[in-house]
């Protein structure tokens, strides 16, 4: 396949498709996004089987002299293939879950839509530091579009907050990115991840970075954006964003912030550790207590988010495999929970939890789907959400025994609010008239919710497909950060002086 | 140095000045009747122009050849680059004339011939290479620019637009001179150069002080806080096409004489202004973004955005550097574009009798009524937040990255972080035109040259406009170099 720009033609066709469906009809413009993202599921599909596993790191490269101060470089290893896959996989879905749900302005929406998906997987493909930072800036305008018009009823608010809360945290970023083309003469990522900046000036640069990512991901406590938008988005849109849109933020750090800048990652890890910790605790209990069903995912998808980044700042591989997969796993299980909240709040137009009840009597297929993503959200095992947070905790507990411990408690937390959730729609007894007639799942919506059980199943029973493509990538990852690692807590052999890093970690939880 | 040598290098110049004298004999005969032909004959000879000055851009023309009447004008690719800018700009705002003026029968045949011999000014400001040079290119541009504000005279707003124009602009004039003064008087030169040579060895304070005074006045004309207080009530009185023009060419034409000033006079000793260069920048930024939230007018909103921008622009000024006024020139090219498309697109909103909307709140749900021209808005907007891919976010970036080379790292982080408070009344106004309930007030047709410039420049700036990098790059760098090797 070498030649083949395969990675252009990804991007290419969502952007044709999008330009269609401005001049289409309705029913037209539903049809072009649909074909346009199976197109890119099928492409998705060819780059997996053509993806050389131990193979070169970086595959499917292209670079075209475009433009002047930077160039159109594109290229993926397994860390990149694995989300460019997550999101191709979930963007036909989105297209299925607007089908009816949207009635107004249908080609703008798809053509929103596709662009989102352009510009998501141009921020995985990217090789230039600079041509990653517009396709991750870029996004945003679709996003903006996509909230404010198709939203719910405070939708304007949480427009601005989403745009104006992931901007500012990205302009300092581009001022660390413009330093770092100055230092090192070059905008191409695969050169400045081997480079290494003066361990004084990596402090500042990685909290520039920090500063776009923290909300992206999003982190406590800059994660107040990620309820609003996530309550007022259409469905399609609370999927896309907590399936893809979330994991740019991940995907920075694992790209940008580790191996560009191994000393201040070790050196602020007491930092991340904290705020993952007040995450995973803090959000748990928000979550507990919400009547409002989005919200309540929204908040769980913050301190799922918090998992990912202790694995991340585990500084071993266990804790980066773990990441990806919690990564992985998360956009594949709040995708399909957001896809459930949607189906129901399309029958009865409430995401009130108490207006449901006693769904599984007369919906019983609808509370089957409902209770395996609810078990794969809460982590059990044999379903996707196990593999990743084990792995993550596994990790971290090599470095910090603390965080481990409080992190830990997000498990059973995340059972108590998932399962309360669940008892509050599925069972009960169905007091609501207009909740109890409503009908099953409809072909539609079966054909959205089997592919993402399946693949839910796939990556909890046999992990090892997904591991196999990034694991060389995590190895030299790994060795990339060795000489920056912190000493764990939980080694023997240390266990002589007490390591700062924990106590400072340790503070940050209060 | 011979007069012929001279004569041709200001080839252009004449053929402006002889087609306006010409064109105002025409007038005089024919009327106003006989505006639309004179419309014609000037956008010719603006274009006309073009052609000759495009030439020594190309060529990279710089160093002694150029310099005309013993260093007095300046024809190198610097004036070049700042000339096709002021001339297309100046074709497009005459081009669009008509279709406004003639609802309220003020096609008048002064119209053309005014805007010919400000652009002919404007292009004398960027070709200064002395005081003097400089002070009548600008008042010859000033002179026609205060009849061009007061040109609608029905209109109440225009009348007071044109009177405190005229007041603020003598005023700054007067300011500049003062200041044009002091420089002669502790130098003993106008000419750039002249200046340049007698304080190579250390700066007087009296030359401080000069310094200090033209900046001031210069800074009034490019409307950079603290000095831009006439901007929103200008912009808004005059008539729209007028705007448009001033939005345009005489940003080009001012900004280019600051710069040779500051780069060319006074470009050995740059630590004298360059920290009044970095105040005015970010106050400009600061102050632009935040008077422009609680504008409900889109003309006064457009005005506040061209004081956001000018700041941007002066970043690139305050490094010092070639690269930061090579920056400079590329952003003024994607400013203009923005610019223009931005006060087409008002000029495209009118009411069902063809009255002008510029109301924001009346704009509410644009994107239902009118696709396209919504779109373009949108784009505009986008672009001028810079935020990518759209083009306006290339000429932010080079800006910056002239600041970060430079070594100005706070003053980039400073001016990026402002740069997210101007986003937000961009975003407002996509938000009133894409998220709002339709208002239906803006339902007039559009003329079609209208139509045509928006479009021109709506694909400038969109992210094709990137496949442009390196060819506008280069002629920015050209002409960048022949500024700073003029000393």
């Amino acid at each position: 396949m070498t030649g083949f720009p395969i990675l252009s033609l990804m991007l290419l066709v969502p952007l044709a498709g999008a330009l269609a469906c401005l001049f289409l009809d309705a029913k037209g413009a539903r049809t072009v996004a649909l074909a346009a993202t199976l197109i890119n599921l099928a492409l998705g599909a060819v780059l997996w089987l053509n993806f050389e596993v131990g193979g070169p790191q970086w595959q499917f490269q292209e670079k075209v002299e475009l433009f002047h101060g930077f160039s159109w470089a594109l290229g993926i290893d397994g860390i990149a293939l694995l989300l460019i896959e997550l999101s191709v996989f979930l963007m036909p879905i989105c297209i299925g879950a607007s089908w009816n749900s949207i009635e107004k302005r249908v080609g703008e929406y798809m053509a929103a839509f596709l662009l989102v998906e352009v510009f998501m997987l141009g921020v995985f493909t990217a090789q230039d530091l600079l041509l990653f930072y517009m396709f991750f800036e870029a996004g945003l305008i679709p996003m903006y579009l996509i909230i404010g018009i198709w939203g719910g009823a405070d939708r304007i608010y949480a427009s601005y907050k989403f745009f104006l809360y992931t901007l500012l945290g990205s302009v300092l970023m581009l001022v660390a990115m413009l330093w770092m083309i100055h230092e090192a003469g070059t905008t191409d990522i695969p050169t400045l991840m081997a480079y290494d900046f003066d361990p004084r000036v990596q402090t500042w640069l990685w909290l520039a970075f920090f500063a776009s990512f923290a909300v992206k991901m999003p982190m406590w406590p800059v994660h107040t954006w990620l309820p609003a938008a996530h309550v007022q988005a259409p469905t399609a849109g609370s999927v896309i964003l907590a399936g893809v849109l979330l994991k740019m933020g991940g995907y920075g750090f694992i790209r940008f912030s580790l191996p560009m800048f191994p000393e201040a990652s070790a050196q602020f890890a007491p930092l991340i550790w904290g705020l993952s910790m007040a995450a995973v605790v803090i959000t748990s209990l928000i979550a507990l207590v919400q009547d409002d069903m989005k919200k309540l995912i929204a908040y769980s998808s913050v301190a799922h988010m918090a998992i990912v980044t202790i694995g991340l700042f585990a500084f071993n591989p266990q804790g980066l495999e773990g990441s990806m997969l919690v990564m992985l796993s998360h956009g594949l299980v709040s995708g399909a929970l957001f896809l459930s909240v949607g189906i129901i709040y399309d029958r009865l137009h409430t995401r009130e939890i108490s207006r449901y009840g006693g769904l599984s009597i007369n919906m019983p297929r609808y509370a089957l789907f409902f209770m395996l993503f609810t078990m794969a959200s809460v982590g059990l095992p044999g379903t996707s959400g196990f593999v990743g947070e084990f792995l993550s905790l596994a990790g971290i507990y090599q470095v910090s025994t603390w965080t481990t411990a409080v992190c830990g408690t997000g498990i059973i937390l995340g059972a108590a609010y998932m399962l309360y959730l669940y008892r509050r729609v599925a069972f009960g007894e169905q007091k609501n008239a207009d909740a109890a007639a409503m009908p099953d799942l409809d072909l539609r919506e079966i054909l959205m919710v089997v592919p993402l059980a399946l693949a839910v199943l796939w990556m909890g029973i046999y992990p090892e497909s997904f591991m196999a493509p990034m694991r060389a990538d995590i190895a030299a990852l790994d060795a990339r950060l060795a000489q920056a690692k912190p000493r764990g807590d939980a080694s023997i052999a240390v266990a002589k002086d007490k390591p700062a890093p924990a106590e400072a970690a340790h503070e940050g939880a209060h | 140095m011979d007069w012929v040598q001279s004569l041709r290098l200001i080839a252009p110049e004449e053929t402006l000045s002889i087609v306006g004298l010409v064109l105002l004999l025409v007038a005089a005969w024919g009327g106003d009747k006989a505006a639309r032909l004179i419309s014609i004959l000037a956008v010719a000879a603006l274009v006309a122009a073009t052609f000759m000055v495009a030439p020594a851009l190309c060529g990279g023309a710089m160093g002694p050849d150029t310099s005309a009447f013993f260093g007095q004008f300046r024809a190198d690719a610097f004036a070049s680059y700042g000339k096709i800018l002021i001339y297309l700009s100046a074709a497009a705002s005459l081009v669009i004339a008509p279709a406004f003026f003639e609802r309220y029968n003020a096609m008048r045949a002064e119209y053309p011939i005014l805007v010919l011999f400000a652009a002919l000014g404007m292009g004398i400001m960027v070709s200064a290479g002395d005081l003097l040079t400089l002070y009548i290119g600008l008042e010859m541009n000033s002179l026609a620019a205060y009849v061009l504000a007061a040109f609608l005279r029905v209109d109440g707003r225009s009348a007071e637009a044109g009177l405190k124009y005229f007041v603020l602009g003598a005023l700054a004039s007067g300011i500049l001179l003062f200041g044009m003064s002091l420089i002669y008087g502790f130098t003993g030169s106008t000419s750039f150069s002249g200046i340049n040579a007698a304080i190579s060895g250390g700066v007087s304070h009296g030359v401080v002080f000069g310094v200090v005074f033209m900046l001031a006045g210069l800074a009034f004309k490019i409307s950079a806080v603290p000095f831009h207080m006439w901007t929103p009530d200008v912009y808004e009185g005059a008539p729209t096409p007028v705007t448009t023009f001033f939005a345009t060419a005489p940003k080009v034409a001012a900004l280019g004489l600051t710069m040779r000033v500051m780069l060319d006079a006074f470009g050995d000793q740059a630590q004298v202004w360059q920290q009044i260069v970095v105040f005015v920048s970010l106050a400009s930024i600061v102050v632009g973004a935040l008077g422009a939230i609680g504008q409900r007018n889109i003309k006064r909103l457009m005005a506040y955005s061209s004081i956001n921008n000018v700041g941007f622009m002066l970043v690139g000024l305050a490094v010092a550097t070639p690269q930061g006024a090579s920056a400079m020139l590329f952003y003024l090219a994607t400013y203009v574009a923005m610019s223009m498309g931005g006060f087409v697109a008002i000029l495209m909103l009118k009411d069902a009798d063809g009255e002008a909307v510029e109301d924001i709140a009346s704009l509410a749900g644009l994107s239902r009524t009118r696709p396209m021209l919504a779109l373009a808005l949108a784009v505009i907007m986008f672009s001028l937040a810079g935020i990518p891919p759209l083009f306006g976010f290339w000429g932010k970036l080079l800006v910056f990255k002239a600041a970060v080379d430079g070594g100005m790292i706070a003053l980039a982080a400073l001016g990026f972080a402002a740069s997210v408070i101007g986003a937000f009344y961009y975003l407002k106004v996509v938000k009133i035109v894409y998220f709002d309930e339709p208002a239906d007030v803006v339902t007039g047709e559009s003329d079609v040259w209208h139509k045509a410039i928006l479009a021109v420049c709506c694909v400038f700036i969109s992210p094709l406009g990137f496949l442009l990098t390196g060819w506008l790059g280069r002629l920015a760098d050209t002409a960048a170099q022949a500024l700073t090797a003029a000393i």
